[in-house]
C-alpha cells in the first residue's frame, strides 16, 4: 500500500541531465578530457531540478560551505557569471573542484532528491559556471586592498597553498608562495592527469592568483634552500603556512619490487603529467609504455594510473585491489570510467612477489586471492589471504598506488614542530595552528592523503587564523 | 631562469658550467647535488655540485655528455639560460678529521671530488687524490686537485700520462703495501665505484660512494632513485647520495640505471638530427646572405 505513491513520485522527478562524454574506445587513445561539460541549456535544465529547499542540507556537505542553492538559482535564471561569482565567494578553484571533488559523498549525498532518485548534479553545475566565466572573460580581479605591511610565506603550491595565498593577499598582506617543483599546482599538476583535469585550468587559476599579487618562487625546496626559521627570522616573514602534501610513496614491501618497470604511482604520474612523457620523444622524459600493466590500489590515484597506462598504449591493464569494489575509496565516476575503458578489475587479490625476466625487468607478478573478515579500524572489512590460491599474471609494467606517507624533508629541519607518530604535522583543525608560534599547517601533510577540497578548506581556515594572529601580534 | 656565466669544454665530452644561483650557493655543502631541467621540454636530471661560491653567488657543474639533457647543457653558451635548478639536495658528506683519506674521482666525479678533497684537507686530513681517465687528454682539474691534496696520482688506461691502469690499481698497491688509509671516497661512474669498493672491502677500509641512479624530483616524492644498501631499500636523493660502498647492491644499481636505455638512444638520435638540421640550415642561410 505504502509503496505505490512513492513510486509515482519518483517518476515525477526529472532524471539528471547526463554530461556528454568522449566515446570510451576513442578516448583511451588520447589525453583529452573525458566529459565535455554542460551547454547553457543543459545547465539550466539540470538547475531547474533543484527544489531550493528552505533548509538546504547540501551546504553542510561542502567543506568550504559554498552557497549551493543560491548559485543554482542564479543558473536557473540564466545568470551564469553571477552564479560563478557566488561560488567563488567560498571556493577559489571551482573549475577544479567541479571536476574532481568526491561530490557523491559530500554535497550531493545530502541532496533531498537523492533519497528517491538522483541528486542534483552539483559538481557538474559548479564546473559549468566556472568554465563559462573563464570562457566569457568575466574573470574579475578585485581591487587591491590597503597593504598591511605584513609578509606571509606559504610553502607548497597545491590546492591548500593556492587557496591560502588567494585569501591572504586579499587581506592586504604580502604573500610569497614557495614551490619545490618547476611548476605550481601540487597534485593538480603532477598527479591528476590531463584527461581528468586539463592543465590549462590549473594554469588559469595560478595566473589569477599571480594577478592578485602573490609572488611565486619555484624550485624552492624549503628545508633545503631556506629553513622555516630563516624565512621567519632572516627573510622578514611574519607568519608561515605549510601545505606540502604527503608526498612519500609507499611500496608493497614484497620481493622483486626494485625490478625495472615497477613504478610508484607518484613517479608514473609525474613522468606522464608534469614531464609530459606521453609526448616522448618531443619531450625528453621517457616512460615505459607497457603492453600488460598491473596497477595496485583502489583509490583515485590507482584509477588515474590505470587510465594513463591505457592511453600510453597498453593492451591490457589490470587493477588489482585487495578488497572488493564497494570498499574502493576512488570517486564513483572514476571507477565507472575505468570500467568503461576496459580496465580489468582483479578484486580481492593481493600481490605477493614480482618475477624477473633474467635481465632485471619485471615479467610476472604473483598474486593471492583474499577474503574479507571483520571490519578494521577504518570500518572497512579486513582482507586476509586464502592459502594456496596463488596465481601468476604476465606483465611488463607495474604501478603501486597504495597511498603516501609524510615526507620528512622539511619537518626534519624543524625540531620544535610537533609531529604525530606517523610524521604528520599536528595542527589545530579549526585554525591550522601548530606547536610553533607563527607557523600554521594544513592539507595532506596534516590529515594524510585526503581530498583537494579538504586541503582548500584547511588553506582557507589557516588564512583566517593567520589574519587573527597578525592582528594580535602587531 | 638561471643564467649561465661560464660554459667551456674541459676535455672532450666533459663540460663545465658556471651558473648564477646565489641562494643555492649560500646553502651548498660538500656531497650535495642539484636537479636541473634545461628547457620547457627537458628532463629533470641530478648533477653533483663540483664547486660553489657563496660570495659570487655561483655554482659550478661538471657535466659528462651522455644523453640528450647533458648534450643540451653542454650546448649552452655563456649568457644562456637554464629553466629550472633545484637544490642543494641530498645529505651532505659526513666529514671530520679522519687521518689519511683517499679521494677517488673518475669522469664527472673528478669535478665533484675536488670540493670534498678541499674540505677534508681544510679539516687537517692527509689527502691522497687519485683520478682516472682512459687517456691523458681526458684528465682535467689536476691543478685544482694538486692544491688541495697532499698527494695526487693520476692514472690513464692507455698509460699516456701518470700511472698506467685505473684508479683502483694504485689504491690496491698502497693497501697491499700496508699503507694506512682510514677512509676512501669514490665519486664517478658506477663501475669504478664498484671496483673501488670491492678492492677496499678485503682490507676493511671504509669506502663512501656517491650513487647516481635515475632521479626525477630529488625530494623523496617519486621513489625512482631507490637503491638497496645493506639489504634495505633507500631513496638515494634523500637518504644519500653517499652510502657505504661495501653495502651497496651494485648489480641492482647498474640494472636500474639502464631502465630507459632504448629511449635514451632514440631521444639522442632525434636531438642530433635536429642539431644537424639546425646547423646546416644556419650555414645555408649564411651562404645565401653572403651571396646577396
Ligand atoms: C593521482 C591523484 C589523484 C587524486 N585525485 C583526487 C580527486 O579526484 N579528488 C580529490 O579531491 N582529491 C584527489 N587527490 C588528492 C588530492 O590531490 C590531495 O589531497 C590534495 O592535492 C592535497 O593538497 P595539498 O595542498 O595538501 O598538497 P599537494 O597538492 O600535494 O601540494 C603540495 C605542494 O607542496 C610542494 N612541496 C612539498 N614539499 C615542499 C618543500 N619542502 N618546499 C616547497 N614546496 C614543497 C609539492 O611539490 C607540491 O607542489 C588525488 C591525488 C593524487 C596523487
Ligand atoms: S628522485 Fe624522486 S624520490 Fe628520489
Amino acid at each position: 500500500m505504502k509503496e505505490k505513491p512513492e513510486l509515482e513520485k519518483e517518476k515525477k522527478t526529472k532524471p539528471r541531465v547526463k554530461m556528454r562524454e568522449q566515446d570510451p574506445l576513442k578516448r583511451i587513445r588520447n589525453f583529452e578530457e573525458v566529459p565535455y561539460g554542460y551547454t547553457p541549456d543543459e545547465a539550466a535544465d539540470e538547475a531547474s531540478r533543484c527544489l531550493q529547499c528552505k533548509r538546504p542540507t547540501c551546504r553542510n556537505g561542502c567543506p568550504v560551505e559554498v552557497d549551493i542553492p543560491s548559485f543554482i538559482k542564479l543558473i536557473k535564471e540564466g545568470k551564469f557569471i553571477e552564479a560563478a561569482w557566488k561560488v567563488k565567494e567560498k571556493n577559489a578553484l571551482p573549475a577544479v573542484c567541479g571536476r574532481i571533488c568526491p561530490q557523491e559523498i559530500q554535497c550531493e549525498s545530502l541532496c533531498i532528491l537523492g533519497k528517491k532518485g538522483e541528486p542534483v548534479a552539483i559538481g557538474n553545475l559548479e564546473r559549468f559556471v566556472a568554465d563559462y566565466e573563464a570562457e566569457k572573460g568575466g574573470i574579475q580581479i578585485p581591487e587591491k586592498p590597503r597593504p598591511t605591511g605584513r609578509k606571509v610565506a606559504i610553502v607548497g603550491s597545491g590546492p591548500g597553498g593556492l587557496t591560502c595565498a588567494a585569501d591572504l593577499i586579499r587581506s592586504g598582506h604580502q604573500v610569497t608562495l614557495f614551490e619545490a617543483l618547476h611548476k605550481p599546482g601540487g597534485v593538480l599538476i603532477y598527479g591528476i592527469p590531463e584527461f581528468r583535469l586539463p592543465k590549462v585550468i590549473v594554469e588559469r587559476e595560478v595566473e589569477y592568483i599571480k594577478k592578485l599579487g602573490v609572488e611565486l618562487v619555484l624550485d624552492a625546496i624549503i628545508g633545503k634552500l631556506y629553513t622555516v626559521d630563516e624565512l621567519l627570522n632572516d627573510k622578514g616573514y611574519d607568519a608561515c603556512f605549510i601545505c606540502i602534501g604527503a608526498g612519500l610513496p609507499i611500496f608493497l614491501g614484497i620481493p622483486g619490487e626494485n625490478l625495472n618497470g615497477i613504478y610508484s604511482a607518484n613517479e608514473f604520474l609525474t613522468r606522464a603529467n608534469l614531464m609530459k612523457a606521453y609526448l616522448f620523444p618531443e619531450y625528453d622524459t621517457p616512460i615505459k609504455r607497457g603492453e600488460r600493466v598491473a596497477v595496485f590500489g583502489g583509490g583515485n590515484v590507482a584509477m588515474d594510473a590505470a587510465r594513463v597506462a591505457l592511453r600510453l598504449g597498453a593492451e591490457k591493464v589490470y587493477l588489482i585491489y585487495r578488497r572488493s569494489e564497494a570498499e574502493m575509496p576512488a570517486r564513483k565516476a572514476e571507477i565507472h570510467h575505468a570500467h568503461e575503458e576496459g580496465v580489468e578489475f582483479l578484486l580481492l587479490t593481493n600481490p605477493t612477489r614480482f618475477i624477473d625476466d633474467g635481465k632485471g625487468n619485471v615479467c610476472k607478478v604473483e598474486c593471492v586471492r583474499m577474503e574479507l573478515g571483520e571490519p578494521d579500524e577504518s570500518g572497512r572489512r579486513r582482507p586476509s589471504p586464502i592459502k594456496g590460491s596463488e596465481f601468476q599474471i604476465g606483465i611488463d609494467v607495474a604501478i603501486t598506488a597504495l597511498g603516501t606517507m609524510a615526507n620528512p624533508l622539511l619537518t626534519k629541519t624543524m625540531p620544535d614542530l610537533k609531529l604525530n607518530k606517523r610524521g604528520y604535522i599536528i595542527a589545530e583543525e579549526a585554525t591550522g595552528m601548530t606547536s610553533k608560534p607563527g607557523v600554521f599547517a594544513g592539507g595532506d601533510i596534516v590529515t594524510g592523503s585526503a581530498t583537494v577540497i579538504s586541503a582548500m578548506g584547511a588553506g582557507r581556515r589557516a588564512a583566517k587564523a593567520v589574519n587573527e594572529y597578525l592582528k594580535w601580534r602587531y | 631562469m638561471y643564467k649561465v656565466l661560464v660554459s667551456e669544454q674541459l676535455v672532450p665530452n666533459i663540460h663545465l658550467l658556471k651558473i648564477e644561483a646565489p641562494t643555492i650557493a649560500r646553502k651548498a655543502l660538500v656531497g650535495q647535488f642539484v636537479v636541473v631541467m634545461v628547457d620547457e621540454v627537458g628532463e629533470r636530471i641530478p648533477l653533483s655540485l663540483a664547486d660553489w661560491d657563496a660570495e659570487e653567488g655561483t655554482i659550478t657543474l661538471v657535466v659528462m655528455q651522455v644523453g640528450t639533457s647533458t648534450r643540451k647543457l653542454a650546448a649552452l653558451k655563456a649568457d644562456g639560460c637554464i629553466l629550472s635548478l633545484a637544490g642543494p639536495l641530498g645529505l651532505p658528506s659526513h666529514i671530520e678529521r679522519f687521518g689519511t683519506v683517499a679521494c677517488i674521482g673518475g669522469c664527472y666525479g673528478i669535478g665533484a671530488i675536488m670540493p670534498l678533497a678541499r674540505s677534508l684537507k681544510h679539516l687537517g686530513n692527509t689527502v691522497i687524490s687519485i683520478i682516472e681517465a682512459r687517456s691523458k687528454n681526458l684528465l682535467y682539474w689536476q691543478d685544482k686537485l694538486q692544491q688541495v691534496s697532499d698527494e695526487l696520482i693520476f692514472t690513464t688506461g692507455d698509460g699516456s700520462s701518470g700511472y698506467k691502469g685505473w684508479a683502483y690499481d694504485p689504491l690496491k698497491e698502497m693497501l697491499e703495501a700496508g699503507k694506512k688509509i682510514d677512509l676512501v671516497f669514490a665519486y664517478g661512474c658506477t663501475f669504478m665505484m664498484r671496483l673501488i669498493s670491492e678492492a677496499t672491502k678485503s682490507f676493511g677500509v671504509k669506502t663512501r660512494v656517491a650513487l647516481n641512479p635515475i632521479m626525477v624530483d630529488g625530494t623523496g616524492m617519486c621513489g625512482v632513485c631507490r637503491v638497496s644498501v645493506g639489504g634495505e631499500t633507500k631513496f638515494a636523493c634523500v637518504d644519500g647520495p653517499e652510502f657505504d660502498g661495501h653495502e651497496v647492491d651494485w648489480e641492482l644499481l647498474a640494472t636500474r640505471r639502464t631502465t630507459y636505455l632504448e629511449e635514451e638512444i632514440r631521444s639522442l638520435q632525434r636531438f642530433e638530427c635536429q642539431q644537424w638540421y639546425f646547423e646546416t640550415s644556419k650555414a645555408m642561410e649564411a651562404r645565401v646572405e653572403r651571396k646577396a
